[in-house]
């Protein structure tokens, strides 16, 4: 008999949260609800952390806002779900979320299990740290032999790591941990050797260490890591929005357009910067995407460029210091390129 | 159901009878129950299915027999590397929850019996003592615990290069323990034949030694009898082969202790944290079963002459056993399930290494099926074996 | 007869006090410390043991120990890059100052927080009279307590309604989460675990079956593997873009766990009673329902208070696992700070858990006393 009552509720709530959630398109769905339910990281120093008051800052943040404001208008319309790398796909695949901007590693298999990734707004690559100053004579991945590495586990930074060290011949001790607290903890406290994911991801974790400067970071990249943003599959025009947004941020650079720029850009007589900031008569760029016209004004307003975005979260404006490298606009020898705003 | 139609049959039962039939109700109500029930599980089934195609993903246990990528740090009785398949990680993961849970089990019976026995001392400092030892344990989580000897065990311990030297050429520092390995040259079996000739032996003396003394009174050494022929036999079968027997020492490499065998921290503060919680609560079932055992018994044994150590031993344990052993195994099932929480110092147990398995490959439903179904085996074994054991103390009744 | 001839003292002596060894503080350690050998030396071994840990111990909680402070340097040597000479160790009690709200609310709105607090102010004051014996209206009392304080508590804490902000459940944390998962916990599991303990006493094969396969399989799998299905293939179970909310989801794991053990425990009740009690509320026409809850289950559950309340220790203790599926509870938020920047130092982690198992501690060892309690009140004397 309980059986009946306990199964009998879940079938209602289930039905009363059916009828909640029977809409037709991701768009639709977060205009309805009134905010955009971002997916981030649990506590990625300068790509989406929350600090002693629960605000939420950093790269991936920032997208989330920029979503949220080519979206309504206002990049505070977002809520953040953290999420840990296991949690995250499914979190995604059930509806908990709208968009994931969690530095999501594009592949092929992630690709092809319903979902789709909008571009790449961080390349990274897989990198290691070490303790210099208990480790000091060792400038190469390939010294490591016979070392304890500290390891997220559910990453495809698990997976590289093991191809790594066997093709490389070498042994290791994998301590596999799933969370990245449990991580940085292990490692602080000398439990391994080597701590190695994402090369900006050590470069933030380094400063959270005890004593930050005894540790370097490797020069060895031993795997690609595009990271970007990832939405459910089958719904283009949510996936255009999001793929737009980051070539808008993009773009907004390129043209030099700035946060603190921006009000007076939309006066400019550059077609260019007109067309883009939706500022053409009859322009149906923005509409067209389900977007107003000035959606990029919007997102600039918000968040700044992409180059602003990067300085203040992980680069020069921030402690991380973060070189853009490949992350550089195509035109400087990077690889970030986006498609044209016409 | 219970409730009692008194109307005499025959009267009433013409027309509204049949609802009020507790049998015919209790037969309605079944039927809807399983409809019900049938219904919810063919909604689930259905949704599952529905949900895996959008996602295009497969079901089916077939991944086992992948390659699995990914290495394991901890598997001393499997060959374990990134070549191995997916079952094959399944099963160190599963040999591992069942090596921590039996050491475990073992020193938490152990703790527990003495700290059960210490609570009822005569010793006010140890009944203290031991008292604050269960009233810390018992009331705050296991999972702190196991975080607390974590990092507790991690921050004391020395780096690699600093390792504290002990005996035999052993080694501690927060990589672990290292000790030596014994690596065994042709003509060891002969030291296994002599453990096994050793235990057989040691028992039939047992047993011609509880005749005799059933016989004549006459005691015989039994424990150190059998101490002897289990330790001695192996040694005399090596000394006969010459010693095929060395060791792999741990000699400092470059990061590290290199050769010797190796317990590392995980899943040390895994088993300390079992331990002793587990054992606060063994501690509170052995008071318990002692205090359970009338105080005339251990007056009866006293008059017989018998002394404190034989009273224990002869008299008051083997009641208390079975007022013991029910609630053992549930301690016993408890910190076999509890040791699942060897994720969160990353020990590759069945749910660690299950969970990376979970995530990469996305086959969430087999995986849990998986934990479930050897959970639950193992739970049964026990309950089995503890059910023999506890027949076995019970009372002979005539 | 000669009257002075007495073999027998007319006035006794005055008594004397005892020797010096048995009597007082003396007689005391004799005999509780030093009675035999084995005791002596058993007796100076804990003496050892203890000189050798608590004056350290103490010296780490209390003297060395750091109470207040901006940042980590507080709590940090000189060569770890704080103002502490080289070799100091002690709590870092300034790590759980600081994050003392983080640790209480999580990441609950700061401007909120008056909401959190007036549900626990209301919690403790409908709470403390229902635990008094003596206190009056206990009916009405646990009416309010059990079915409206928990919707009061609801709309403030979830809000949305009344002009109170929405406060989405992924914003909850700390104590909070520990404490509303427990009491929710606690109120679902008790009958739900009453039902199911009936439904395996049940006449009807079906409904007894269905109850004996429900508890055994809970009862045989970790909490871990139930917080997992919860989080990872409830998702799966329900159509296409319907989702649980993920505290609700671990809830939901949390209460039917405990629900299994609950209906053990109550079931070792319901076999204690004598048959005769049955039987006699059947004689008296009562019905099923009638008999079991007004004649069966108050017997019963008197019987196993004790186990109700282990049950609710355990389910207490139990919450901190919901860290392992990545939601923040009391442990899972002292952990993730952690990491926290301003505070990493090797003192931090061991502070921050030595507060989250007093914490603990506190709650579960007050509930075993409060259980320990009652049993002795309601031991009527119905023994034999």
């Amino acid at each position: 008999m309980k059986n009946l009552v306990l199964k009998g509720a879940l079938a209602v709530s289930a039905l009363v949260l059916l009828a909640n959630a029977a809409s037709a398109t991701t768009l639709e769905d977060v205009k309805k609800k009134g905010f955009l339910q971002c997916g981030v990281n649990t506590g990625l120093p300068g790509f989406a952390a929350p600090n002693d008051k629960g605000e939420w800052s950093g790269f991936d943040v920032d997208y989330c806002r920029a979503v949220a404001a080519a979206v309504f208008g206002d990049p505070t319309k977002v809520k953040f779900t953290p999420l840990s790398a296991k949690d995250r796909l499914p979190a995604l695949q059930s509806g908990e979320i709208d968009v994931l901007i969690r530095n999501t590693t594009w592949t092929l298999s992630r690709d092809t299990q319903g979902f789709d990734f909008t571009g790449v707004n961080y390349y990274d690559g897989q990198g290691f740290m070490i303790n210099a100053k208990k480790l000091s004579g060792i400038n190469s991945a390939l010294q490591l032999s016979g070392a304890s590495v500290c390891v997220q586990s559910g990453t495809t930074t698990e997976l590289n790591l093991a191809d790594y060290f066997k093709s490389n011949k070498m042994e290791y001790n994998p301590v596999v941990f799933e969370k990245v607290e449990e991580v940085n903890a292990a490692y602080d406290s000398g439990r391994c050797d080597v701590y190695t994911t994402d090369q900006s991801g050590l470069y933030a974790y380094r400063l959270a260490l005890t004593a930050p400067d005894d540790h370097v970071v490797l020069p060895e990249i031993i795997s690609k890591e595009p990271l970007g943003p990832v939405v459910r599959q089958g719904d283009a025009q949510w996936a255009d929005i999001i793929r737009w947004t980051h070539y808008a941020l993009l773009t907004a650079e390129e043209l030099g357009i700035t946060k603190a720029n921006v009000e007076e850009m939309t006066k400019s007589d550059n077609t260019e910067i007109k067309r883009v900031l939706g500022q053409e008569a009859n322009t149906k760029l923005g509409t067209d995407l389900g977007l107003t016209n000035d959606w990029v004004v919007n997102i600039v307003k918000a968040v700044g460029n992409y180059g602003e975005v990067f300085e203040n979260n992980i680069g020069s404006g921030s402690p991380f210091k973060i070189a853009r490298g490949i992350n550089a606009q195509w035109s400087k020898g990077g690889l970030q390129y986006a498609m044209p705003i016409r | 159901m219970a409730s009692q139609d008194i109307t005499p049959v025959g009267r009433s039962s013409a027309k509204a009878s049949l609802l009020y039939d507790p049998k015919f109700r209790g037969y309605i109500f079944q039927t809807i129950t399983v409809l019900v029930l049938t219904g919810l599980i063919y909604w689930i089934v259905h949704n599952t299915v529905a949900n895996l195609q959008r996602a295009h993903l497969a079901s089916g246990f077939g991944f086992l027999d992948g390659r699995s990528g990914f290495d394991i740090s901890s598997s001393p009785f499997l060959r374990y590397t990134s070549d191995s398949t997916y079952i094959t990680a399944l099963w160190v993961g599963i040999l591992n929850t069942l090596t921590v849970a039996v050491a475990g089990i073992i020193t938490a019976t152990m703790i527990g019996f003495i700290i059960g026995i210490g609570r009822l001392s005569h010793n006010w400092l140890i009944r203290k003592i031991c008292t604050v030892y269960v009233e810390v344990f018992r009331n705050i989580p296991p999972l702190l615990v196991i975080f607390f000897w974590y990092l507790g065990v991690l921050s004391v311990l020395p780096q690699a290069r600093q390792s504290i030297t002990l005996p035999f050429g052993t080694y501690l520092n927060n990589r672990g323990f290292f000790f030596p390995a014994p690596v065994f040259a042709d003509g060891a079996w002969l030291a296994g034949v002599g453990l096994i000739a050793g235990i057989v032996g040691a028992l039939l003396v047992r047993r011609w030694a509880t005749k005799r003394q059933m016989a004549t009174g006459q005691q015989f050494p039994v424990g150190i009898t059998s101490l002897g022929l289990i330790i001695g036999l192996p040694l005399l079968a090596l000394a006969i082969k010459g010693f095929p027997l060395s060791f792999d020492y741990p000699v400092l490499g470059s990061f590290n202790l290199k050769g010797g065998a190796l317990i590392g921290p995980e899943f040390m503060s895994l088993f300390l944290a079992l331990s002793f919680y587990t054992g606060s609560f063994i501690a509170e079932i052995v008071r318990a079963g002692i205090r359970g055992v009338g105080k005339g018994q251990t007056e009866a044994a006293n008059a017989l002459g018998l002394r404190a150590g034989p009273t224990t031993r002869l008299v008051v344990v083997p009641q208390a056993m079975r007022i013991i052993i029910p609630p053992l195994t549930s301690q016993y099932l408890n910190l076999t399930k509890n040791s699942s929480l060897a994720v969160a110092v990353g020990y590759p147990d069945l749910v660690a290494v299950g969970g990376t398995i979970l995530n990469q490959t996305g086959r969430s439903i087999e995986v849990v099926a998986i934990w479930m179904v050897v959970y639950l085996s193992i739970s049964v074994l026990t309950s089995i074996f503890m059910n023999w054991f506890n027949a076995k103390m019970a009372l002979v009744e005539r | 007869m000669d009257n002075n001839l007495s073999f027998v003292r007319t006035e006794m002596l005055q008594g004397q006090t005892p020797p010096l060894g048995e009597r007082g503080i003396v007689r005391w350690i004799r005999t509780n410390l030093f009675a035999t050998p084995v005791d002596s030396a058993l007796t100076i071994f804990a003496i050892l043991l203890l000189i050798w840990f608590l004056p350290g111990l103490i010296k780490w909680l209390f003297i060395n120990a750091v109470w207040s402070g901006p940042d980590r340097s507080v709590c940090s040597t000189v060569g770890q890059g704080g103002i502490q000479p080289e070799g100091w160790s002690g709590a870092c009690w300034a790590y759980v100052n600081a994050n003392f709200n983080q640790f209480m609310y999580g990441p609950y709105p700061m401007d909120q927080h008056w909401r959190v607090n007036l549900v626990a102010i209301l919690f403790v004051l409908l709470l403390v009279p229902l635990l008094i014996p003596k206190a009056p209206f206990k009916v009405a009392n646990a009416i309010v307590f059990f079915f409206i304080f928990p919707i009061i508590a609801f709309f403030l804490l979830v809000g949305g309604w009344f002009g109170l902000s929405y406060v989405e459940t992924a914003n909850w944390g700390g104590l909070l989460v520990t404490l509303t998962l427990s009491f929710v916990g606690i109120a679902v599991s008790l009958p739900l675990g009453i039902v199911l303990a009936l439904g395996r006493r049940s006449k009807m094969p079906i409904i007894k079956m269905l109850c004996v396969i429900f508890i055994e399989t809970i009862r045989g799998i970790p909490l871990i593997t139930v917080l997992f299905m919860a989080s990872y293939m409830l998702p799966l179970f329900l159509p296409p873009g319907v989702t649980f909310d993920k505290f609700l989801r671990a809830l939901i794991g949390v209460a039917l766990f405990a629900s299994a053990y609950m209906a053990e425990v109550v079931r070792g009740g319901l076999q204690a009673i004598p048959k005769g009690q049955y039987e006699g509320a059947a004689s008296l026409g009562l019905s099923y329902w009638q008999g079991t809850g007004l004649i069966i289950l108050p017997q019963a559950l008197k019987l196993v208070i004790p186990g109700i309340v282990n049950t609710f220790i355990g389910l207490f203790k139990d919450t901190s696992l919901v860290t392992v599926i990545s939601m923040f509870d009391l442990l899972g938020t002292v952990k993730q700070h952690f990491s926290d920047a301003n505070w990493i130092s090797p003192q931090t982690p061991i502070s921050g858990l030595i507060f989250a198992g007093f914490v603990f501690w506190i709650f579960c060892f007050g509930m075993s006393r409060y259980s320990i309690f009652m049993e002795k009140r309601l031991d009527t004397g119905h023994k034999r």
